[in-house]
């Protein structure tokens, strides 16, 4: 628990600094007495910054789950088709239902996303374990079928700028009170992972030692499913997607800490929500007061980081 | 007692077990024998139910395995499996600590916390407790792994193949180490050994399977000698005595 408190501190000062940077000036020592600083500060900026920490802490412990169900440390939730098959959910509702209410958009979104990212657990579950690099491999092959399945069905629906927007990388300028709280759920839905952690190390052990302890593998799966599953559906609905995060965060919590779940998954979910929160900064001041979408950011910086951990870690999984 | 009754396994067209019909005695170190492919580690593995049931029953201390919860099962048995490689990268410490699980349940107590100072220390891994799995020996990580099944201090103890890896001194160790919680706990162990000489000197009850079948069982005198060892392996094996227990010589 030890990087727990430096780990807050850092988070803490991000979001201070994400209060304040923008095209309209806030000063958050005078605020009391400047009613449009205030209102600025209520429906822009703190939304704002709420919606970044929580997509990332909960994209984060995401694929803290992901990677202990596949038992391979090189997939995160946005390369198995997760987010791809809650586009597709999204769509068949769209088409299918246009005026469904926005929980049973979420709720199809969900299911969606489950029986995606179940599709590539039992495929992943059937390829030999020692080929580590066919996990991401296959991911990423169901990703692109499903997207090109999304995009054929938006094309001729005519719905195309809506599969683009969920499936764009993702960013924050839109978000504005009233637009994310639904990011909320995602994060609840990571708190539930937290909950579990045990069971998740456990199952990371092996079917054989999860079962020998008395864990019902195919329960510990489904919920690892549904955590999944449902932070996914939101971030992409709210946000669109966010590359690389839900892969390079748990990697180095685990480099650092180890898999003991329960001491790592606070750590890794606040330090996802201190590197999307540093990336989304970034992106607002590189060329202030204009913005470069968080996705793009950490884009680059998450390859980078991609390419030195299978550098420092031959495929040792 | 373990009871096997009529149990019969097939994976695709190949047959694993053929009815088998046998028992496992309480407060008994059980070993299996018999040459590879025999189907022992299917066996063992259906009782401690890492392999679905095909057909037939079993029942571990009157609890039928088709019937009771997994997790009232990790309460009466603990299973080593073979399959210790494991990508995780834990601590020595919080490997053996999962075995406490089954009790608490994510709610360890000190009795718990006593437990697994306990094992760590039986198989000499004190040293090693703060070590992550990924950087140390297979043989560690394999104490490390039978040091978790001892933590979870069940009645019944299966252990697949647990020489694997172990040098002589730590194998001498652990079968010290298991039979004394046979005799001085009065716990129930079983095991599949292949190195036939540690079956020789400690076990006492011995089962000999062989094609999927139980060619012999009862105690090491009857079980160990010079026809039935030589039928089992297809191989000439000659029998010897050494403090009053069977010694086996295969050197051609």
């Amino acid at each position: 628990m030890r990087y727990l408190p430096g780990a807050i501190l850092v988070l803490a000062l991000l979001m201070l600094a994400s209060l304040t940077v923008g095209a309209a000036s806030v000063d958050l020592t005078t605020i009391r007495q400047d009613p449009y600083a205030m209102l600025v500060l209520l429906e822009s900026r703190l939304p704002r910054t709420l919606a970044v920490a929580l997509t990332g802490s909960a994209l984060a412990v995401a694929g803290v789950v992901l990677q202990s169900l596949v038992r391979n440390r090189f997939v995160g939730p946005e390369t198995t088709g997760t987010a791809e098959s809650a586009a597709l959910g999204l769509l068949a509702i769209t088409i299918l239902a246009p005026g469904a209410p926005i929980w049973a958009r979420m709720g199809v979104a969900s299911l969606a996303a489950m029986a995606g990212t179940a599709l590539f657990v039992t495929i992943i579950r059937r390829l030999p374990v020692r080929e580590v690099m066919l996990v991401p491999i296959a991911g990423l092959v169901l990703a692109g079928v499903l997207r090109a399945i999304a995009t054929f069905i938006g094309w001729q629906t005519d719905l195309l700028q809506y599969v683009d927007g969920w499936l764009m990388a993702g960013e924050f300028s839109g978000v504005i009170a009233g637009r994310y709280e639904l990011l909320w759920i995602a994060a609840l839905a990571a708190g539930l992972a937290w909950f579990a952690a045990d069971r998740f190390a456990i199952l990371g052990l092996g079917d054989q030692v999860a079962t020998g302890l008395g864990l019902s593998v195919r329960a510990v799966m489904r919920l690892g499913l549904a955590v999944v599953a449902v932070v996914m559906a939101m971030v992409m609905t709210t946000v669109g997607l966010i590359p690389f995060l839900g892969l390079v965060v748990p990697n180095i919590v685990a480099r650092i800490m180890g898999d003991n779940l329960r001491a790592s998954i606070p750590v890794v979910a606040v330090f996802g929500a201190a590197l999307l929160l540093a990336c989304d900064l970034i992106g607002r001041l590189i060329r202030y007061p204009y913005e470069i979408p968080v996705g793009t950011i950490l884009g680059v910086i998450g390859a980078a980081i991609f390419l030195w951990m299978l550098y420092a870690r031959p495929a040792r999984g | 007692m373990i009871r096997i009754e009529d149990v019969s396994h097939s994976i695709g067209p190949a047959r694993i077990l053929h009815d088998i019909r046998t028992g496992f005695p309480k407060g008994r170190l059980t070993a299996l024998i018999g040459p590879n492919g025999a189907g022992k580690s299917t066996l063992v593995r259906l009782v401690g139910r890492l392999e679905n049931l095909q057909s037939g029953r079993i029942s571990v201390d009157g609890h039928d395995l088709a019937l009771t919860q997994t997790l009232e099962l990790a309460r009466v048995m603990a299973i080593l499996g073979q399959d210790t490689a494991i990508a995780s990268r834990l601590r020595v410490r919080e490997l053996v600590a999962f075995g406490r699980w089954p009790h608490h349940n994510g709610r360890p107590r000190a009795d718990d916390h006593a437990r697994v100072e306990t094992a760590l220390e039986n198989f000499a891994l004190t040293q090693l407790a703060d070590r992550f799995l990924d950087e140390i020996s297979g043989g560690q990580a394999q104490r490390a792994h039978i040091a978790m099944c001892f933590a979870q201090d069940t009645p019944w103890l299966l252990l697949d193949e647990p020489l694997n890896n172990l040098d002589m001194s730590h194998s001498r160790a652990l079968m010290q180490r298991v039979s004394d919680l046979v005799r001085r706990q009065g716990r129930s162990v079983v095991m599949v050994v292949h190195e036939i000489n540690y079956a020789a000197a400690w076990a006492d009850h011995i089962i000999a399977m062989k094609d999927g079948r139980i060619m012999a069982e009862g105690d090491p005198d009857t079980v160990l000698n010079q026809r039935t060892l030589s039928e089992l392996y297809d191989a000439d094996v000659q029998v010897s005595r050494h403090q009053d227990r069977p010694l086996v010589l295969h050197h051609a």
